[in-house]
């Protein structure tokens, strides 16, 4: 792990006991592991893209770097510090520091502000000490570092009054006023139109070279998260079972999973020939998680032991991290299918070449 | 010709005035087609389709147009004198479930929690065809088998499929009178990309089956770039540019296309800078004068802003509406500086 890395999180995970009614006392407790001994770092100044489908820990993993939830093992260090142990000033500092931006800007605006107490309200929440005046350079500063170019029209109005680009806006400028060293961005521009999307992801490009803060960037959409972000996370069910540099990932994808993924991915140019998309059936439910690695049954590529064992983090390449037994093979044969690889002896269909061209295996559906 | 529509233009009243939400729109499609309808929020896309399967809420007026269906007129005669469509008319009523089907937007959760998607399914089929129970439930084993839903699972309640298998159910149901065209608004929307391409392969392979054609209504032009035929690119209710799905993307002849299709990143190929467009999506209520993109427009001229734009027919066979299509087509337009 880099000597730079501001944030660094070893197996770090985050179960979520499910309350049960009282009839069932008997049972053992139900748990989603929601992230799973997931283990990555963020250098200063990068973003780290974390894509996957939905329901596979993205939110969660965000919300245990900030501290909004409390970790069931592991260890997340920021700016070399262990979070969990974190008191009064120190806390107070680390929340200044680490921002948090949202889907819909509606849940970090309160309605009932207008967007300059909403951008100045973490000012008071963190007793910057500030006098009057300065409070207002700052949220003016902010509001012009977001891309208003007029903030004295903006900072009276509340948020039904703002577009959603605008409101998107006020919220990175209501992160930015206290000078973040990092950022949570969690879908920051998946409800808005595609013609602001762009100038959003621009400005926190922007912004990343100009205060160099670092951020995580969560989405569900590879391509923006390419567009994004130095490195890449990508998830499946709680595990993080490929990151690299976000250009190996998409040009060399190792695990069977982060190929499926992005071979399923549209691309904005007709001449582009669909792939197939290998994998079978739909995820299975987060409660009663399959044994052994839990992508096995969906898995071309799965042998026995991936039933009974959980993979270990293979580092195939450098800093380039693959959850999966058979990482090595699939890195040194980008091309060769299961069955030249000799693998795939649970997936059937695969081996016996009775898959289409273009045709996606349709498994066993249901939850 | 399947379905032709001819200068449609569709208004809502509201308390303070009028929503422009169809303007002089036109729309050919054969058999077999598949036209990508794509645009930004509210652009109008949901009403054009609700135009052509005729389910208009009553605060919508036909100000104009026509909507041809295998040669007849099908809007006219439902248009009362107000300019609101009659409420119902059996005609069109077996004409929309028999002949043309339309997926709805956010329909994964149109499902009537409290029945089985099967007797949901059923309904549909028995509705408009005197058939019997047991030959219904056929109808609705071939449907699951051809959009790849097992079919012991036809005696689940909505709440017990996954969003994909309910909005497979969806397609199921808009299939089942073997219809000559779909409209399917925002289908994949609300999916994640397997499913989203597992749901397309299934709708592309139907659709080569039985020789159906659809309207893809999306804000993603993706996933039009790799289904449909043609595109129509929409932008506050008017068709900005039409045509063939090559020509429109490499040949782009309007300023709105091109600046849509720059704003969406590519997984594949060199990372290139996206570019936004400035400004705020427009009013439709007060929508501006003259081409109605002009206000964020970076080659728009006083032209622009004093003239609506007339519909050009390109060389390369597509239709624009722009003042300048031919020399942004040709690469000869200056951007203008502001
Ligand atoms: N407070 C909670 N209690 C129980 N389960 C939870 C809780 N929060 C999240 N989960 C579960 O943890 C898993 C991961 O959820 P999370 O919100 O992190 O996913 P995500 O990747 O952000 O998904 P999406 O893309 O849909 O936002 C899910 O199965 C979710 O249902
Ligand atoms: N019943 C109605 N009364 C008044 N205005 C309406 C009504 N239905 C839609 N509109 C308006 O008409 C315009 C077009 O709406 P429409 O639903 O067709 O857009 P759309 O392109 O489908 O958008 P989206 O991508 O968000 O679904 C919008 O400005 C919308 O607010
Ligand atoms: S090969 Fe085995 S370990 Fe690797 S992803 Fe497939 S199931 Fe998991
Ligand atoms: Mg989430
Ligand atoms: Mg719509």
């Amino acid at each position: 792990m880099s000597e730079d890395a501001i944030l660094k999180l070893e197996n770090v995970k985050k179960y979520f006991e499910l309350k049960q009614g009282i009839l069932s006392f008997r049972q053992p407790s139900l748990y989603v592991k929601a992230v799973d001994d997931v283990s990555f770092s963020i250098d200063k100044g990068k973003i780290f893209g974390l894509v996957g489908e939905s329901g596979c820990g993205k939110t969660t993993i965000g919300r245990c770097i900030s501290r909004l939830e409390t970790i069931t093992d592991g260890k997340i260090e920021f700016m070399g510090r262990d979070i969990s142990g974190l008191q009064k000033k120190e806390l107070k500092q680390f929340r200044s520091n680490m921002q948090m931006i949202f889907q819909d800007p509606y849940e970090s605006l309160n309605p009932r502000l207008t967007v300059f107490q909403s951008v100045a309200d973490p000012l008071t929440v963190h007793e910057s000490g500030q006098s009057q005046g300065e409070r207002k350079d700052a949220v003016f500063k902010a509001l012009m570092d977001a891309g208003m170019k007029t903030p004295e029209e903006m900072i009276d109005r509340y948020p039904h009054e703002l577009s959603g680009g605008q409101r998107q806006r006020v919220a990175i400028a209501r992160a930015l006023v206290v000078n973040p060293k990092f950022i949570i961005a969690d879908e920051p521009v998946s409800m808005l139109d595609v013609s602001i999307r762009a100038g959003v992801m621009n400005l926190m490009l922007d912004l990343k070279e100009k205060y160099k803060i670092s951020y995580v960037f969560v989405t569900h959409d590879v391509a923006i998260a390419r567009y994004m972000s130095d490195d890449l996370g990508v998830m499946y069910l709680g595990d993080m079972v490929e990151t690299s540099e976000t250009d190996d990932v998409i040009m060399n994808p190792v695990h069977p999973y982060t190929r499926a993924l992005l071979a399923a991915v549209p691309i904005p140019d007709p001449d582009y020939e669909w792939e197939d998309v290998p994998i079978a059936g739909d995820i299975p439910s987060p409660i009663n998680l399959p044994k052994g690695c839990r992508f096995h049954p969906r898995c071309m590529y799965a042998m026995d032991i991936c039933k009974e064992k959980l993979p270990e983090r293979v580092e195939v390449s450098d800093g380039h991290f693959v959850n999966c037994f058979f990482a090595e093979e699939l890195y040194a044969s980008p091309v060769k299918t299961p069955k030249e690889l000799g693998l795939g002896s649970l997936s059937p269909e695969y081996m016996e070449g009775e898959l289409e061209e273009g045709e996606i295996l349709s498994g066993q559906d249901g939850e | 010709m399947l379905l032709d529509v001819k200068n449609l233009t569709v208004n809502f009243t509201i308390k303070d005035g009028m929503v422009h939400a169809v303007e002089n729109v036109s729309l050919q499609l054969d058999e077999g087609e598949t036209l990508g309808l794509v645009g930004e929020s509210g652009c109008g896309k949901t009403t054009l389709g609700y135009a052509i399967t005729q389910l208009l809420p009553d605060n919508a007026r036909i100000i104009g147009g026509k909507v041809m269906f295998k040669g007849k007129d099908i809007l006219t005669p439902s248009i009362k004198k107000n300019g609101s469509l009659e409420g119902y008319q059996a005609e069109i009523r077996s004409l929309r479930w028999n002949e043309i089907s339309m997926i709805f937007q956010g329909a994964m959760n149109a499902f009537n929690p409290v029945y089985t998607i099967g007797d949901q399914i059923d309904e549909a089929i028995r509705i408009h065809k005197d058939v019997t129970k047991e030959e219904s439930l056929e109808r609705i084993k071939e449907l699951y088998d051809l959009v790849g839903i097992p079919s012991d699972r036809i005696n689940n309640y909505p709440h017990e499929y996954s969003g994909g298998m309910r909005q497979r159910a969806m397609i199921a149901m808009a299939l089942v009178h073997n219809p000559s065209l779909i409209i399917a608004d925002e289908p994949t929307t609300a999916l994640d990309v397997i499913m989203q391409r597992r749901i397309l392969s299934e709708m592309n392979k139907i659709q080569k089956k039985f020789d159906t054609a659809m309207v893809i209504i999306t804000h993603d032009v993706s996933v039009v770039a790799n289904t449909a035929d043609k595109i129509a690119v929409m932008y506050a209710g008017m068709i900005m540019e039409q045509g063939k799905i090559g020509d429109v993307f490499k040949r782009t002849s309007n300023p709105y296309t091109e600046a849509l299709f720059a704003g969406f990143p590519n997984l594949r190929g060199e990372r290139k800078e996206l570019m936004s467009i400035p400004g705020d999506p427009p009013s439709l209520v007060n929508p501006p004068s003259g081409c109605h993109f002009h206000p964020r427009c970076r080659y728009a001229k006083s032209i622009c802003q004093e003239q609506d734009p007339p519909i050009q027919q390109m060389e390369t066979g597509q239709l624009s509406q722009c003042h300048f299509a031919k020399e942004l087509q040709a690469g000869t337009l200056r951007r203008e500086v502001r």
